[in-house]
């Protein structure tokens, strides 16, 4: 297919993006009560079942409770799946049901704002959920050290990173059901590999060489260490590894989006 | 370009997968007039607006739109244009004025400003005491109106109406017309795409017929009508009109048949009339030529899906 000379151009989004993150915002407002408890009830419920429960019957695990281990990986993984279901079902009801963006880019907004908003508004709800899971795992006594503020940022940055690939799928989605494939394939796997649940050096060998390059791994090992207020070791790298799956990924998702919405 | 030109374009191209959607297009449109763009479907229509708009990138010719070129500066120019879409992309998420004040927004105008002018809007639109309603809750008719008020929420200078009236009834229509007309006696440039000639007739100063990607016509509905076709339609229903007709064939210019209705264009109906006189069981329709009998002579008669 010919695509025309600035089709490739990197995303570029001045500060109009604002607009579309505030209209975000004030449909969130309106619903925000049953929102939240949503986005806490059912991590919160794992964490201490598993934790309190499961985690009876275990020894140390990681140098500490079980339920303190499985805490951090409960903030990670509730702030990946609070990104992805935003910029999955929410943003492909904007993109493809109610046809939001097609009347945003009636304005004098781009394609490149409406995805820099929707990048950036789902990675400030999934740090609400993140940060809304910290507070009662601090409320609980289960953290106190200040490195653990150090983990707003991080949380921050794995929305970043999550939001972008969910923008990936939305732009090749025919329909909502697609994402059981990105659910059943690569999120849910993730998740049980990526030293959420359990360290991921208990797996055979070559799965944890596999797991060590994905992204939640990143984010479970920059959490984990500052939730117990230590400074994670291989910090730089472990970041540097996020911003980068991000952008890339943010950059795709902008050429797949172009293709769909601007031809 | 003319200065008081509002739209100009030329030489416009567009082509998907080697299928020429827009194959080379020329018009200009003068400030406060209303400007139809008629063709069937897949004739290009809306692949134009959405070139003009500068949401598709065409892959030769010229846009200007008020004081930019598209699609270099489409953002700019999209600050004064106003868009009423084929499909209705209403915010379901927000009441009717917050629909306003969201999409104000994204023009950046400060909500104090559009605070003030949301019930001079909704006015426009037929909407008073409708501000907190639901979008569910409006009919398709209010939901029309709304998408025009919201067209008109930055102070447009041209207007682009994709099918506004499709699946309104006659009522909502009529208010959708007049509405328009006002809109142009106001100095506010419409492009209006659609299927009803009625609607074309009525509203338009002047039109362009697009057929497969091409004008093949243009200039207002009236010098359309007299410079296209014969001036008087008689229309002869029956089982046997096919045949009927076609010996009769002489008696008018030009003689069509689809189905069982026979057109006779002509000059003078009176001969033909008088036959008809004598056949009482053949029912007919006399009535003067419009706008659809020549968009069917340009673009044929067979279906386009």
């Amino acid at each position: 297919m010919h695509m025309p000379p600035r089709f490739f151009a990197l995303p570029h989004a001045g500060c109009q993006w604002l607009s579309v993150w505030r209209r975000n915002f004030l449909v969130w407002r309106k619903l925000a009560l049953s929102s939240v408890l949503g986005n806490l009830a059912d991590p919160l419920i794992y964490m201490l079942g598993l934790g309190y429960g499961l985690g009876g019957l275990l020894p140390e695990v990681g140098g500490g409770s079980y339920v303190s281990f499985l805490a951090a990986g409960t903030v990670v993984a509730s702030t990946m799946n609070s990104a992805t279901f935003e910029t999955l079902y929410s943003g492909f009801s904007r993109m493809h049901v109610q046809k939001t963006w097609d009347a945003i880019l009636n304005t004098p907004l781009t394609l490149d704002h409406i995805l820099v908003g929707e990048l950036i508004w789902a990675a400030s709800k999934s740090l609400l959920s993140g940060v809304a899971i910290l507070l009662v795992i601090a409320a609980l006594g289960m953290n106190t050290s200040t490195l653990a503020l150090w983990s707003v940022p991080v949380i921050f940055l794995t929305g970043l990173t999550f939001s972008a690939l969910g923008l990936i799928i939305c732009a090749l989605a025919p329909s909502f059901d697609f994402f059981m494939y990105y659910f059943t394939l690569f999120i849910t796997p993730m998740t049980l590999v990526s030293g959420v649940f359990f360290p991921a050096d208990q797996l055979p060998p070559a799965l944890h060489a596999i797991a060590s390059w994905l992204p939640l791994t990143h984010a479970v090992q920059l959490t984990r260490p500052l939730l117990n207020g230590m400074i994670p070791q291989h910090a730089i790298a472990h970041l540097a590894a996020l911003v980068v799956t991000g952008g890339v990924a943010f950059y795709i998702a902008t050429l797949l989006t172009r293709r769909r919405l601007l031809k | 370009m003319n200065a008081r030109d509002v739209l100009h374009v030329s030489g416009l191209r567009k082509s998907y997968d080697n299928n020429e959607v827009v194959a080379g297009i020329d018009f200009h449109v003068p400030q406060g007039t209303c400007f139809g763009l008629l063709g069937p479907n897949g004739a290009g229509k809306t692949t134009t607006l959405r070139c003009c708009l500068g949401l598709t990138a065409p892959d030769a010719g010229t846009i200007r739109l008020g004081d930019c070129s598209v699609p270099e500066e489409a953002g700019k120019a999209r600050l004064r244009a106003g868009v009423v879409p084929q499909f209705d992309n209403l915010d379901p998420d927000f009441t009717v004025s917050e629909n306003l004040m969201v999409y104000a927004r994204y023009f950046g105008i400060k909500g104090s400003t559009i605070r003030q002018r949301i019930p001079e809007l909704l006015e426009f639109a037929g909407l008073k005491g409708k501000e907190d309603a639901n979008i569910q809750t409006l009919s398709g008719g209010m939901k029309r109106r709304l998408t025009l008020a919201r067209a008109l929420v930055n102070d447009p200078t041209i207007v682009f109406l994709d099918e506004p009236t499709t699946g309104l009834d006659p009522q909502a229509r009529h208010l959708i017309w007049e509405r328009l007309k006002q809109l142009t006696a106001r100095g506010i440039t419409l492009i209006l795409t659609t299927h009803f000639m009625d609607e074309a007739e009525r509203l338009c100063d002047r039109l362009a017929i697009l057929d497969h990607g091409r004008l093949i016509t243009e200039g207002a509905p009236r010098e359309l009508i007299a410079g296209h076709i014969e001036p008087q339609v008689i229309e002869v229903f029956g089982d046997s009109a096919g045949n009927w007709a076609r010996a009769r064939n002489s008696l008018g210019e030009r003689l069509e048949i689809a189905g069982d209705t026979a057109f006779f264009y002509c000059h003078d109906p009176a001969p033909l009339l008088a036959e008809l006189a004598n056949v009482p069981s053949l029912r007919y329709l006399h009535r003067p030529a419009t706008l659809e009998d020549v968009f069917i002579k340009l673009t044929g008669r067979e279906l386009r899906d």
